[in-house]
């Protein structure tokens, strides 16, 4: 039988405000356990939650980049159950009246098609703490440092097809997330999050086969392999005459196997109410406004706009806009220099290699764009080769100062003097006079051999255009 | 409508009471009187009437996104039966 997978993504996004979502209590990430932890974020009895206005803002403007509806009012409600890491005993999320409606984005799949994938929804939450598992005998350790924290919990429509569908959507609200500021992304501290929903039918059926969830896939690799080792497990169990139950599985990257976490009956049983100690939360078309003002320029247009503006290739306009640091450094040096190729390349070439090496981002980068502006500009002015550049580009990153400094300390700049070029060629004639007469009795190809020679004998300084010219002229006379 | 003494188990359950058996009955009968007046209440007509999240007819106020809090941990962890390196410990719940 031919079987069709149905993927919806749900995708925690951790919001980058100062303070927690109804607490004044900091969210850096990383500080010594339960130091960020206070009375509100403890539970302690009597304690009264208060709206982070930042937190409404950055949702709301998640809603406008995806084209949602971002209704006049929301409402929080309590998602009940018991866990040491959320001392509540219940999550303030949103039920049936959550912040951003209906969106929607359009990912592009491998054949080059662009696919509309709808948002049911997006809402505000709270994070809880996090339990430790390991070192204390028999007993777990909760730190609440995180608990508090503001997610943006945001739903896909079972629109996505199969595994690479599933993470085109999820990179592409990764960037989105990162351009409109509203989160950091960083998966490894866990910013960014997603749960799978997957189920199969067979081809043609129009009912929805029962969903297995897998929890918390922290990384793009592994969302795509858990899916696809899902999508087997099920057809597998199908064709065997069993039958998929509806139940949170976690995938395990070194077993290669998802397994069943939650078996407890009762573990969907939320009873959700409106939480009685918040008012519903209004959003004005003043605030909807004020939000839209300071809406940035989304990734796809950008990225278009790179095509037109500079006359860049797909390809490289693609690499630049993935993130907003990387498309801000471009565009800088771009404008500057007047040479977006030549910039484009420096920043997709020598400088994206030096980032990944030493582990950085675009907005920690070693070399500011006003330092490779003028690198740039020494090129494009002839002072120094394009091999030559590299060099001062490893200097300037390792600090040595700033280009002209470095050319001149270096003693780097292009040897354009016709007098000390032949004088050079000269020297190299003398001293090869077998492939001298080689290359005059008609064995042309040697010719390179003088370019390289006479190359090495100025250090790579010497104009490469020069060198031909002056050689052409000497070996042919 | 009127509960049976599963449900008020399940209920106990779900919201961590511990119930004693012989009390069973006597919240089976209280719960589904409260049930039966929401019953009652459903004859009302409220087709145009939009629901309220609050019983207050008001919003939610909002405060600027400013850290305000201190550490205070040592303070907080006096209270908790056990501690150590600055974790609250319980029984383990690894599943």
């Amino acid at each position: 039988m031919e079987w069709e997978t149905v993927i919806g993504l749900e995708i925690h996004a951790q919001l980058s405000t100062k303070s927690k979502l109804f607490s004044g209590s900091s969210t850096a990430y990383g500080s010594e356990p339960n130091t960020q932890a206070n009375v509100v974020d403890l539970a302690m009895p009597g304690v009264l939650p208060v709206l982070n206005t930042d937190a409404v803002r950055k949702a709301v403007m998640f809603g406008l980049a995806i084209d949602a509806e971002v209704p006049d009012i929301s409402v929080f409600a309590r998602k009940n159950y018991f866990y040491p890491d959320l001392p509540q005993g219940y999550q303030i999320s949103q039920f049936d009246k959550p912040i951003v409606g209906l969106g929607h984005l359009d990912i592009e799949l491998e054949n080059g098609e662009t696919k509309r994938i709808g948002v049911t929804r997006a809402h505000l939450e709270q994070d809880a703490g996090k339990s430790l598992h390991e070192d204390f005998a028999g007993q777990t350790g909760v730190d609440l440092n995180r608990s508090g924290t503001p997610l943006l919990e945001i739903v896909s429509e079972p629109d996505l097809s199969n595994a690479k569908e599933a993470v085109a959507y999820m990179r592409k609200i990764h960037t989105l997330v990162q351009f409109l500021g509203i989160c950091d992304g960083n998966m490894q501290e866990g910013s960014f999050r997603c749960d799978a929903n997957v189920s199969v039918r067979p081809k043609g059926q129009a009912k929805l086969g029962t969903r297995a969830e897998l929890k918390n896939i922290n990384s793009f690799k592994f969302v795509e392999r858990g899916i696809n080792i899902e999508v087997e497990r099920q057809i597998d169990l199908i064709e065997a005459g069993g039958t998929v139950v509806q139940e949170t599985r976690l995938f395990d990257p070194d077993k290669d196997e998802t397994r069943s976490m939650r078996s407890k009956e009762e573990a969907n049983d939320y009873r959700y109410f409106p939480d009685p100690d918040l008012l519903p939360v209004a959003i004005t078309q003043e605030l909807r406004d004020s939000v839209r003002a300071e809406l940035p320029e989304l990734p796809e247009i950008k990225k278009q706009r790179f095509i037109d503006q500079f006359e860049l290739s797909e390809f490289d306009a693609g690499v630049l806009t993935s993130s907003r640091a990387s498309s801000d450094y471009f565009e800088i040096v771009a404008l500057a220099t007047g040479e977006a190729k030549l910039s484009a390349n420096w920043v997709n070439g020598e400088l994206a290699s030096h980032l990944n090496k030493a582990e950085l981002d675009f907005a920690d980068s070693k070399v500011t764009p006003e330092q490779l502006t003028s690198l740039i500009k020494r090129i494009t002015d002839n002072t120094i080769s394009g091999s030559t550049a590299k060099a001062v580009f490893e200097a300037i990153w390792n600090g040595e100062g700033d280009t002209d400094q470095i050319i001149e300390a270096k003693g780097l700049k292009k040897i354009t003097d016709t007098g000390a070029i032949e004088a050079i060629i000269d020297g190299i004639i003398e001293a090869n006079p077998g492939q001298y007469e080689q290359y005059r009795s008609g064995k042309d190809k040697l010719f390179g051999f003088f370019v390289g020679q006479t190359m090495k004998a100025s250090k790579g300084q010497a104009d490469p255009a020069e060198v031909n010219r002056l050689l052409k002229s000497k070996l042919d006379a | 409508m009127s509960l049976t003494a599963a449900d008020i188990k399940k209920i106990s359950h779900l919201a961590r009471l511990a119930i004693d058996d012989a009390d069973i009955e006597q919240y089976t009968e209280n719960l589904s009187g409260i049930l039966g007046l929401v019953e009652q209440m459903e004859a009302a007509d409220v087709a145009d009437i939009e629901p309220m999240a609050n019983a207050q007819d008001a919003t939610q106020r909002l405060r600027d996104d400013v850290v305000t809090e201190t550490n205070h941990r040592e303070k907080f962890q006096a209270l908790a039966p056990v501690t150590e390196a600055g974790l609250y410990l319980v029984p383990k719940v690894l599943e």
